[in-house]
Formats: C-alpha cells, sequence, structure tokens
C-alpha cells in the first residue's frame, strides 16, 4: 500500500549541507500504524513531504497504491481557507480530490457529524475557535476517504483532553486488517503516539536507527528503548 | 593548467586582439565619411552588442538544460554567462554615448540596439537579483532556470518590438540579408573584433565558471545532486 | 483535458468567490488606478500638448501598473493556513494550477480595466465610442500577456524576500514589448487610423501571448514545487 525504497534526501551544499534522509526504506500494509520518532531536526517532516510527493527525493522512490488521491494529510497548518464556510472549504478540497459531485455534499455532512461539527459547517473557518479549527482541518483530510493518513506532528499545541480526543478518532480511522488504512505518524514525543503504533521507528540525522513492529512491547519501554537511542536530546542536526 | 589560469590566458589573449583590432582601425582603415574619427567605437560596440544578446540565448540553453538534467555545471555556466552578459552590456551602454554624443549631439538616444541592450541589461540584472534573493542552492538554480529561459524567449520580441518602434541609428550594415555593405578593410577590422570578443566572452566565463566552483567546493553556490 | 479545465477552473472559482468576499484587494486595485489617473492630470499642461497625444501612454502606464499590483494576490492567498501546501499535496495537477490562477488574474484585472477605461474617458475627454470593440480587443490582448508572465513570476518570487518588489522588478522587461505594441495600436486607433496601419503590432502581441502562455504553462511547476 505505501512502500518506500532507499530514501535519501539532502539540503545544502558542501560544509553546511543537512542530511534529512539518509537510506530510507520500509513496506506498510492496511491496518498498519508506523509511529515516526526522533528529535526535531531528524527528517521527519521531510519524510512525510516525500511520502506525499511534496518533494521528489534526490534518490530513491515511494509507491502510494492510488497516487495522490488516496493521501490524507494532517500537520500543522489547516490549508483553511478562512473566509470560506467550512463547508464550502470541504467541497473544495472534495472537488480537488475527484470525490463524485453529487457525493461531495453528503460526504462533507457525514465527515463534519462523525467529528460533532454538524452544526459549524456553515460558519466561516476564521469565526471558529482553535480546537474546532483543528477538527476542520482533520475533516477535511478525510473527505475523501484516504487511505493512507499522514501526520505532521498532529498532537503540537493541543491540550491534554483535545489530544486525547485526537489519540481516539485515529484509533477509530485506522481500522483493522485488511480493510484497515495505513497511517504514518511523526513525532518527537514518544508519549503521544506510541499506544497508537503497530510498528516503530525511531529516526536519527535521516536514518531509521530502529524500526521494528511493535510486537508485545509496552509504552513505556518503547519510551525507554527511545530515550536511549536518542540519549536525551532534544534536536538533532 | 587550473581552470582559472586558462581563462586568464584566454581573456589576455583576447585583450591582444583587441588592442590589434584599435591599433589596425585607428591607423590602416579609413575614416568614415559621415562620422569621422568616432565611427571607431563601432567596432567596439557593436560585437559587445551581439555578445550581450547571445550570452542571454546561452543563458536560456543552459537553463533548458539544467532543467532536464539537474547538473549543477550547467547552472554555474548559466550564472557566469549572465554576469558576463550584464558587463558586455554595460560596455554598450557606455560606449554607445560616447559615440553617439559626437554623432548626434545627445548623450542618450532611444535608437533601437541601445534600447535593446538596456531592456537585456534589466534582464540580467533580474537574473541576478533573483540568484541573490534565494539561500537554497536547488531552488535558486530552478528558479534562475526559469527566468533565463524566458528571458531567451524575450530577445526575438525585443527585437522586434524596439526596431519596430524607432530608428535614430544607422541601418544595420553588417547584418543585411544581403552581404555587409562595409568596405573590406573595414569588415576585416569588424570581423576581427568580434573574433576578439568571442574569446573575451570565453575568457571571462570560463574565470567565473572557475570562481564558481571554488565557491561551492567551499560550500554554499550551485547544487550538486549525485 | 477537459479534467484539467474543470480543476482550473475549480481553483479559479475559489479565489473569485474569496476575492469578492472580502473585496479588499478589488478595492485598493480600482482605488489605485484612479488615483494614478488623477496624478497624471496634474503631470501635463493641457494648453501645450493636447490629451489626445499622451492618451495611449497615460492608458496604458495606469493599465501595466495597476495590474502588476495585482498579481501578488494569487500566491498570497495561499499562505493563510499554508493552503499552498494543500494544494500541492493534491491530485491537482500543476499546470492546472497554473490556469486556475491566471483565469482568476484576469477576471480581476479584467474589473479594474473595466472600471478604469470608463475613468479614463471621463478624466480625459478622449472619444472611444467609434473605436470601442477594437481598443478593448487590444486591450485583452495584451493585458493577456502581461498577466500570463506576471502569475508565472508572482510564484516565483513567492518564497523570496521582498516579493512584491521583486516581482516588479523581474516583470517590467518582460512588458515592455507588449506595451510597445499595445500604446501604438492605441494611439492609432485614438487617433482614427484604419486597423491596417496596426496589424504589425498586432501580430506582435498575438504571437506574445502564445509564446508566453505556453511557456509559463511549461514552466510553471518549477517554481511552484518545493
Amino acid at each position: 500500500m505505501l512502500s518506500a525504497e532507499g530514501l535519501r534526501h539532502a539540503f545544502g551544499e558542501g560544509g553546511g549541507q543537512v542530511v534529512a534522509l539518509d537510506g530510507v526504506s520500509f513496506n506498510l500494509t492496511s491496518g498498519q500504524t508506523l509511529a515516526v520518532f526522533g528529535p526535531n531536526g531528524a527528517g521527519k517532516t521531510t519524510l512525510l513531504k516525500v511520502l506525499a510527493g511534496l518533494i521528489r527525493p534526490q534518490e530513491g522512490s515511494v509507491r502510494v497504491a492510488g497516487g495522490r488521491r488516496a493521501i490524507g494529510w494532517i500537520g500543522h497548518q489547516s490549508h483553511l481557507y478562512e473566509h470560506l464556510t467550512v463547508r464550502e472549504n470541504l467541497l473544495f478540497w472534495a472537488s480537488l480530490y475527484g470525490v463524485p459531485a453529487a457525493r461531495r455534499g453528503p460526504r462533507a455532512t457525514e465527515v463534519l457529524s462523525r467529528l460533532g461539527m454538524g452544526d459549524r459547517a456553515d460558519q466561516p473557518v476564521w469565526s471558529l475557535s482553535r480546537g474546532l479549527a483543528q477538527r476542520a482541518a482533520i475533516a477535511k483530510a478525510l473527505i475523501h476517504d484516504p487511505s493512507v493518513l499522514l501526520l505532521d506532528e498532529p498532537f503540537t499545541g493541543l491540550d491534554l483532553a483535545a489530544a486525547a480526543e485526537l489519540r481516539a478518532l485515529l484509533g477509530e480511522l485506522r481500522g483493522g486488517g485488511a480493510g484497515g488504512r495505513v497511517v504514518v505518524l511523526a513525532t518527537h514525543n514518544v508519549d503521544e503516539g506510541v499506544e497508537l503504533a503497530t510498528d516503530v521507528a525511531f529516526q536519527r540525522r535521516g536514518r531509521f536507527v530502529h524500526f521494528a513492529p511493535r510486537g508485545g512491547r509496552g509504552s513505556s519501554e518503547i519510551a525507554e528503548a527511545y530515550r536511549r537511542a536518542v540519549g536525551g536530546k532534544e534536536t538533532d542536526g | 593548467m587550473t581552470l582559472t589560469q586558462k581563462g586568464r590566458w584566454i581573456t589576455l589573449v583576447a585583450l591582444m586582439c583587441l588592442a590589434a583590432v584599435y591599433v589596425r582601425a585607428l591607423a590602416f582603415t579609413p575614416v568614415e565619411r559621415l562620422q569621422g574619427l568616432a565611427q571607431k567605437i563601432f567596432y567596439l560596440h557593436v560585437p559587445a552588442a551581439i555578445w550581450t544578446e547571445t550570452a542571454m540565448i546561452l543563458v536560456g540553453l543552459a537553463s533548458i538544460f539544467y532543467l532536464f538534467l539537474k547538473d549543477a555545471r550547467l547552472d554555474r555556466f548559466a550564472e557566469a554567462s549572465a554576469e558576463v552578459g550584464t558587463v558586455f552590456a554595460t560596455i554598450v551602454l557606455t560606449t554607445g554615448p560616447i559615440w553617439g554624443k559626437p554623432i548626434w549631439g545627445t548623450w542618450w538616444t532611444w535608437d533601437a540596439r541601445l534600447t535593446a541592450t538596456l531592456l537585456l541589461f534589466f534582464l540580467y540584472v533580474g537574473y541576478l537579483l533573483v540568484r541573490g534573493a534565494v539561500r537554497d542552492p536547488g531552488l535558486r538554480a530552478r528558479y534562475a532556470a526559469v527566468l533565463g529561459i524566458c528571458g531567451m524567449c524575450l530577445v526575438p520580441f525585443i527585437h522586434l518590438s524596439v526596431f519596430m518602434f524607432r530608428t535614430l541609428h544607422p541601418q544595420p550594415i553588417i547584418l543585411k540579408p544581403s552581404a555587409p555593405s562595409l568596405p573590406g578593410s573595414m569588415l576585416a577590422t569588424w570581423l576581427l573584433s568580434l573574433a576578439a570578443f568571442t574569446l573575451l566572452y570565453v575568457g571571462f566565463v570560463t574565470q567565473r565558471y572557475a570562481l564558481s566552483l571554488m565557491r561551492d567546493a567551499h560550500g554554499g553556490g550551485s547544487p550538486s545532486h549525485v | 483535458m477537459g479534467e484539467l479545465i474543470a480543476q482550473a477552473w475549480r481553483v479559479a472559482r475559489k479565489d473569485l468567490v474569496l476575492e469578492f468576499r472580502t473585496r479588499t484587494a478589488l478595492v485598493s486595485a480600482v482605488v489605485f488606478t484612479a488615483l494614478v489617473l488623477t496624478v497624471f492630470n496634474f503631470g501635463r499642461d493641457p494648453t501645450a500638448v493636447p490629451t489626445i497625444d499622451l492618451a495611449p501612454t497615460i492608458l496604458w502606464v495606469t493599465f501595466t501598473f495597476a495590474a502588476m499590483l495585482t498579481l501578488n494576490r494569487a500566491f498570497q492567498l495561499e499562505l493563510e493556513n499554508q493552503a499552498l501546501e494543500g494544494l500541492l499535496v493534491s491530485p491537482l495537477s500543476r499546470t492546472s494550477l497554473y490556469w486556475g490562477k491566471l483565469i482568476a488574474n484576469l477576471v480581476f484585472v479584467a474589473v479594474v480595466e473595466g472600471v478604469g477605461l470608463p475613468l479614463f474617458v471621463l478624466f480625459f475627454d478622449v472619444p472611444v465610442g467609434h473605436v470601442l470593440a477594437p481598443l478593448i480587443g487590444v486591450i485583452a490582448l495584451a493585458t493577456l500577456g502581461f498577466v500570463a508572465v506576471g502569475t508565472l513570476f508572482s510564484a516565483l518570487v513567492m518564497r523570496t524576500r521582498f516579493a512584491e518588489l521583486l516581482l516588479v522588478v523581474i516583470l517590467l522587461p518582460f512588458l515592455v514589448p507588449p506595451l510597445i505594441g499595445a500604446v501604438q495600436v492605441t494611439a492609432r486607433l485614438l487617433g482614427g487610423r484604419p486597423l491596417s496601419e496596426s496589424v504589425g503590432y498586432l501580430k506582435l502581441l498575438a504571437a506574445y501571448d502564445i509564446v508566453f502562455v505556453s511557456l509559463a504553462s511549461l514552466l510553471f511547476r518549477f517554481t511552484v514545487d518545493e
């Protein structure tokens, strides 16, 4: 469903060069959730951007079953237009993703009610509170029913309650087994994403220094392994 | 011999040729009837103008190849050609008035060739400004390439529009459809000057390219993709 | 092909809904046009020079500057909440994005010119009734060229410092050839000359449009991707 092969990408030149990806390869199928943990600067965002097709890697390739249409992106920025209503935003993005015209309206209503925003559909985005705007962003990411979800530090700026809500939602969304989605979640905070993961990777300076199924490991075990691998550093490079 | 040294030698030879051209022009070619001694500057002015334009076309060609091949050498060459083109444009824009004042009584004229070179000068400046404004080498090369290709495609339009608009300039007597109508010795001097400028272009670009190579080796500058 | 146009139209429609809902950019552009026309009035001595001689210049300088100022809105719009990133992640083709922005820009500039032309006629008492159709034709032809190149460049400067200033500096040399054509045709039209006298310039404008709309479509993806 989603595979990466020999990804290499660096920014800059000569002495000041930053290696964001240094030989990353993996294969994911439905129902797998890969949590990529790493300090800031380790290359997590670059990895996600390469998976999404935003950046063409200098070396290596990515294959996503279904192409761009199958990808839903949740990052720090909502990609919403402030002066359009929530519904107008959703209809616009749905049209770009090839959702058939007749399906767009019903689908928007469906997604909004699932996120508890049914009554806010016709409000302009600028009038929404932070939390609601976040949910609207998630609605936008889901409007076309993507089979692959890419999340870049989605818990940033969320309070504990909102973070818990998001975790619950993600747990629902990824489904299970053959019908489930592929999720790749990147974060520098192990505690946030570890519960959701079926597979775990630690990224440092562009490489996966650890990549394995979660197996029977508990959250604290993984968190400990991560801290050992990263050595308590907050930032890379 | 390093690239820089080769560049310097070529430039030296070019300058000597240019000096030879001048000796020829001053001593051995006839003084033009209508324009007098000032006409001599034509040997400097016109080849420089030709190379200003050619340099832009070369920037454009290198840019097209860069977008396909992503080879940093093409980007370096484009940058070098643009800078040298700017120098040649400056030569034209300064020798033009020097030629113009005694003949037309005014420092600046909006004649076709000067105007076209002025526009080319602005194109070059814009190109170099964009290069200076982008930090990331890959992005810089890409943006410069886009601008370079557009600049190259603009050249025929500059010609068309400017020549359609006004001519105070002596009608082109070299690049006419029929054979050039300069008398033999003037033509020879002019061709020699063109050759000298060609060498000058090569010499300058080589040195500038070598400079880019050194700068890139020390970090920062053109992108180098494996 | 149909999908390409459909996607482009979706982007354009979204832009236009946003612009007409907020109206700030539109109103500013229209007011700017009126102000420039007003300033031109004070820059001339109506007893010394008949208005009709200056009219084409006044019209085209106004339209050129108004158009340039509105070009940045296309991609500034996508900066809030990083919507551009969203567009690039989506299946929207880069070419459709370019065409969408081009269409939106053209509509926007058309509105500004639609207000500017009557104001121009009013302020300078220039009779255009008898040549209205060809005049609108020339305006459309020239504007297409300006906006095609301007849309490409506005994407290019998006990530640079001093984007607005850089845009104007790199764009203006590209506007000179179509501007020459536009002013000349306008002058002939207002002077009651038959259209046949302007054929050369009209061909220039048409050729410019064909070349640069195609070129900009092709090169756009190199300016917008990371």
